[in-house]
């Protein structure tokens, strides 16, 4: 076990946690942002820099502080360590640098992209993000690919997080997407023209903390705080069954893998279940889903304490709430 | 496509390919994808195709999504057709300190083309690198294997010369001529 | 004339075959390594020699020897690095082509010492043609015995290969280059783990530069501490500088460390002065990654004490009045240089070979050019300088891997003694240069 202190809270956790899941443990809002790493994937995180944090003691043997912050999800906890995240101003100011990097290519299309309202980086950008871009020249675009008729690829949405090649090669057997070229003109890419079509390739749209990848099947159906997010669950001899349906009425838009409340999928569905099964009849219904997280659309409506017994999706607040954001990235 | 011709190495370069796979530990062959990958460059154009790459990826037995994103990671790999003779020149520090910049302009309007352009006979392909370790022989420029150094616009306009009349085409696994 | 330890043969006729280079004591450190010295014995040569990497970190090479892990019935490798990438530095081609036995020699001691059987030189692509000659000097060490089964009756084997890149700054970054090495981009890893634990193919790897590896050579013929003789302080032996810019004779030298800079520049044992009677400008002296200084602060430091040519002398003074030795790629600007284009065409540099895996450096490094490019283009403003200062703060030590430092670096320097050449260039030369001739071309 290692005792560990971030931002002055201490916890002790096993040997080999990362700072990240150390903070998490802890909870609130010392939690260090994470855009690449994801829990169930092996070899992600380390490359989008917004977890960083600043060790400022090494470790009770070795009391040194590290000499550059370090990112929170592939460094692991030393006993007597001692970590600022909120705490310090200037690794605040370097969080904000990282996610004004993220912002500068990024295009200004949330109202018309699926993801809004459930972006990380709507979120981030709303917590570190400059209100104005100090970018003044033309940003990046890709030719536009197509990688079938459930998957919508928007790569100028992308932040390069790794998440959906990770999910590709390990959760499914064929991996014919990945990432092509190099420096800022990588791109995710079948190359050629390629579906990405297996029984689990949706996953790649749940692990997809921005809009780059987004469920065609859902396509300008509706913004995603109009429809009321409910856990249900199926036998389903691919996957466990466990989804979250997206409904307007008895109507399913859409279904998804559960979240936790730092987005990530605890089940992996298949894709039967994911684009096939969009009849409340094909599921039996567990109860509201609990939407427990600090996003742009939750701000003054959720709160960690307190689950959301009925979704309140459709109120006025929410909606102003994202038209706030809107100017943020405009202005 | 090449031409519609077959995608297959020579006995020569497979067997080549087959000592190249024996230099890593068994389950380690991908190693040998990038040494590979340059003598498919060499005998298929110039160039590599997404048959090509296929074809790469069935001879080390690994994915083409693997070959793709490796090779279009890399420089050396020309990821769309090009001229018999892919002049590179060094635009960086100290060649640029030396004049890089008037050999390129220099060597676009003697092939009339663009930097990254080929020229319509398919003779020249025009690039300009990042520093290729030539600094103190500045400026400098790489065509196939050979690094040719110390260059004034007159040498440019002799070596130009050479290489249409010579009109073969230039790989980097060519052996290179002598150097002093 | 200074001492030369690894060039003392380079001007021998023939000195890249086997047989001349045998002939001039070749392959001696093997014979006296393998026939009359431990492993242990030669690991502790080295640390007691000082020798430090010649690849840019400068870090000592016994004591990352030491680091090495050993576990029971794992393979050890020693990879060396000769992906010689860092702008302004020829020096390992030169090593290489000259005298490709050293190179070789080098790798067999060294990896005798580390208890490796299979050793890799991973060499840039574009050095296809050293690569060549690597190849063509291997066969004739295995021809004679040098590589192989059982060297020299022993029970040591070693097989040595040579692995060609294929055009990408990154894979001189030790971890990049081991993920090419495994046919991969050339991504560098997230460490820990360090290569010591986990390298190539997840074993315990020690990755060397060309020029540390050949000093190995004379480390073990005359012992370390003869090596630890040569040079200053704790800037041991020689070192290859690679010269070039506007300097009269531009060339590799092997310096003993500890001359001056000012001896360096101006002497014709050396440079041999500015080229044309320019007067001396700035110098980035260890490759385009480390800080440039001006002529004042790169003669003397800011105490007045002559700079000399040693890790020491050379950082004296941090980052503000100081540099680093770098790799050695030692490029002179004479008075006629502009630092503004100068460094737009290091920006550009480090924006096309950003390997794009982490944001600050993927983002930042072309931003920064485009800024420059825009101020070179006559519409900058005079807050673009400090827009790209403050770019470079927010990449410097926020990335994976030092490419980040290496690209925020310059672009601070430059600032930090030449800002009012920017705020000048702001003012006054509006469309000074046809910006189609500045437009990137990202060719890949």
């Amino acid at each position: 076990m290692a005792k560990v202190t971030i931002d002055g809270k201490s916890i002790e956790v096993p040997d080999g946690t990362t700072i990240l899941n150390a903070a998490r443990l802890i909870g609130g809002e010392i939690v260090p942002p994470a855009m690449c790493y994801y829990t169930s994937l092996k070899t992600s995180g380390g490359y989008c820099r917004t977890c960083i944090v600043k060790v400022t003691k090494g470790s009770e043997k070795d009391p040194r502080p590290m000499p550059k912050p370090v990112a929170s999800c592939r460094t692991t906890v030393m006993d007597g360590m001692e970590v600022q995240n909120i705490t310090s101003p200037d690794l605040m100011e370097a969080r904000a640098g990282v996610v004004e990097f993220l912002l500068i290519n990024h295009p200004l299309d949330c109202p018309i992209c699926d993801q809004a309202g459930e972006c990380h980086l709507q979120d981030l950008a709303y917590e570190h993000g400059l209100a104005k871009t100090r970018y003044e020249f033309s940003r990046r675009t890709f030719e536009k690919i197509d990688i079938g008729s459930k998957i919508k690829l928007h790569m100028t949405r992308c932040i390069l997080c790794y998440r959906c090649v990770k999910v590709a090669d390990q959760i499914t057997d064929k991996r014919v997407h990945g990432v092509m070229n190099r420096g800022d003109v990588s791109e995710i890419s079948t190359y050629i023209q390629n579906v990405v079509d297996n029984d689990f390739s949706g996953n790649m749209i749940d692990v997809c903390p921005v809009g780059a990848l987004t469920d065609r099947t859902f396509r300008f159906k509706s913004r995603v705080w109009f429809a009321n997010p409910v856990d249900a669950h199926r036998d389903c001899p691919k996957c466990a069954g466990k989804v979250t349906l997206w409904l307007k009425g008895e109507e399913v838009y859409r279904v998804t893998g559960r979240k936790d409340k730092y987005g990530e999928v605890k089940d992996w569905i298949c894709n039967d279940c994911r684009f096939e099964k969009k009849a409340t009849s094909d599921w039996k219904i567990d109860g509201p889903a609990n939407l427990d997280r600090h996003s742009v659309i939750s701000q003054n409506h959720y709160t960690l304490e307190e689950p959301a017994h009925k979704p309140l999706l459709n109120d006025v607040n929410v909606v102003q709430n994202l038209v706030g954001g809107k100017e943020m990235y405009n202005s | 496509m090449n031409n519609g011709k077959e995608i297959k190495f020579s006995d020569e370069s497979l067997a080549l390919v087959q000592r190249m796979m024996k230099r890593y530990p068994e389950g380690k062959q991908k190693s040998a994808l990038i040494p590979i990958l340059h003598i498919a460059q060499a005998e298929f154009d110039g160039w590599l195709s997404s048959e090509t790459m296929d074809y790469v990826a069935s001879v080390i037995g690994i994915l083409p999504v693997e070959v793709y994103e490796v090779a279009s990671f890399y420089s050396m790999f020309n990821m769309k057709p090009v001229g018999k003779c892919v002049i590179e020149v060094c635009r960086t520090s100290s060649c640029w300190l030396l004049g890089a910049e008037d050999v390129i302009s220099h060597l676009e309007k003697k092939l009339n083309i663009k930097t990254g352009q080929t020229t319509s006979d398919g003779m020249f392909t025009l690039k300009s690198v990042e520093c290729l370790g030539s600094c103190g022989t500045a400026p400098m420029m790489q065509v196939g294997a050979d690094y040719y150094e110390n260059l004034s616009l007159d040498k440019v306009d002799s070596l130009v010369e050479r290489f249409r009349a010579d009109g073969k085409r230039k790989t980097y696994t060519d052996k290179a001529e002598a150097r002093n | 004339m200074g001492k030369k330890l690894l060039l003392n043969n380079d001007h021998i006729p023939g000195i890249n075959t086997y047989e001349v280079y045998r002939k001039n004591g070749g392959y001696a450190s093997v014979e006296k390594a393998i026939k009359t010295m431990t492993p242990e014995a030669i690991v502790e040569e080295v640390k007691k020699s000082g020798l430090r990497g010649r690849g840019g970190a400068g870090f000592p090479t016994g004591m990352k020897w030491s680091f090495l892990a050993k576990p029971e019935g794992v393979a050890r490798y020693i990879v060396c690095n000769a992906d010689e990438s860092e702008p302004g530095t020829f020096k390992d081609r030169y090593l290489m082509e000259r005298i490709p036995h050293l190179l070789i020699e080098g790798m067999i001691t060294s990896s005798f010492a580390l208890g490796a059987n299979t050793s890799y030189i991973y060499i840039r692509g574009e050095y296809f043609y050293v690569a060549r000659i690597l190849e063509q000097a291997i066969d004739e060490a295995y021809a004679n015995g040098w590589l192989g089964k059982n060297i020299l009756g022993s029970d040591y084997s070693l097989d040595l290969y040579v692995q060609v890149g294929a055009g990408a700054y990154i894979c001189g970054e030790e971890t990049a280059l081991l993920e090419s090495l495994e046919g991969k981009r050339g991504n560098p890893r997230i460490k820990p783990p360090f290569p010591a634990i986990a390298g190539l193919y997840g074993c315990p790897t020690v990755v060397n530069n060309v020029e540390t590896i050949a000093a190995v050579v004379p480390i073990i013929n005359n012992g370390g501490d003869e090596y630890a003789k040569v040079g200053i302080g704790k800037s041991t032996g020689t070192k290859l500088i690679s010269a070039s810019g506007h300097i009269n004779k531009p060339g590799v030298y092997e310096i003993e460390m500890g001359i001056t800079v000012e001896d360096f520049i101006y002497s014709d044992e050396w440079c041999g002065g500015i080229k044309n009677g320019k007067k001396l400008k700035a110098v980035v002296a260890g490759g385009s990654s480390v800080p440039i200084l001006p002529a004042d602060l790169i003669l003397k430091t800011a105490n007045g004490e002559p700079r000399l040519m040693s890790y020491e002398s050379l950082a004296d003074g941090g980052f503000a009045t100081g540099t680093m030795l770098g790799s050695g790629g030692f490029i002179v600007m004479d008075e006629t240089t502009s630092i503004v284009k100068n460094l737009w065409n290091f920006t550009r540099f480090y924006h096309h070979e950003s390997c794009g895996q982490c944001s600050p450096c993927r983002e930042g490094t072309g931003w920064m050019e485009k800024v420059l490019h825009k101020i070179i283009d006559g519409h900058g403003s005079l807050s673009d300088v400090d827009l790209l200062w403050d770019i470079q703060s927010k990449i410097e030590g926020k990335t994976i891997c030092p490419l980040g430092d290496a690209a925020a670096w310059p672009v601070a320097s430059a600032i930090r003694h030449f800002r009012a050449e920017f705020e000048d260039h702001v003012r006054n030369s509006k469309k000074v240069i046809d910006p189609k001739r500045l437009v990137s071309n990202a060719v890949y």
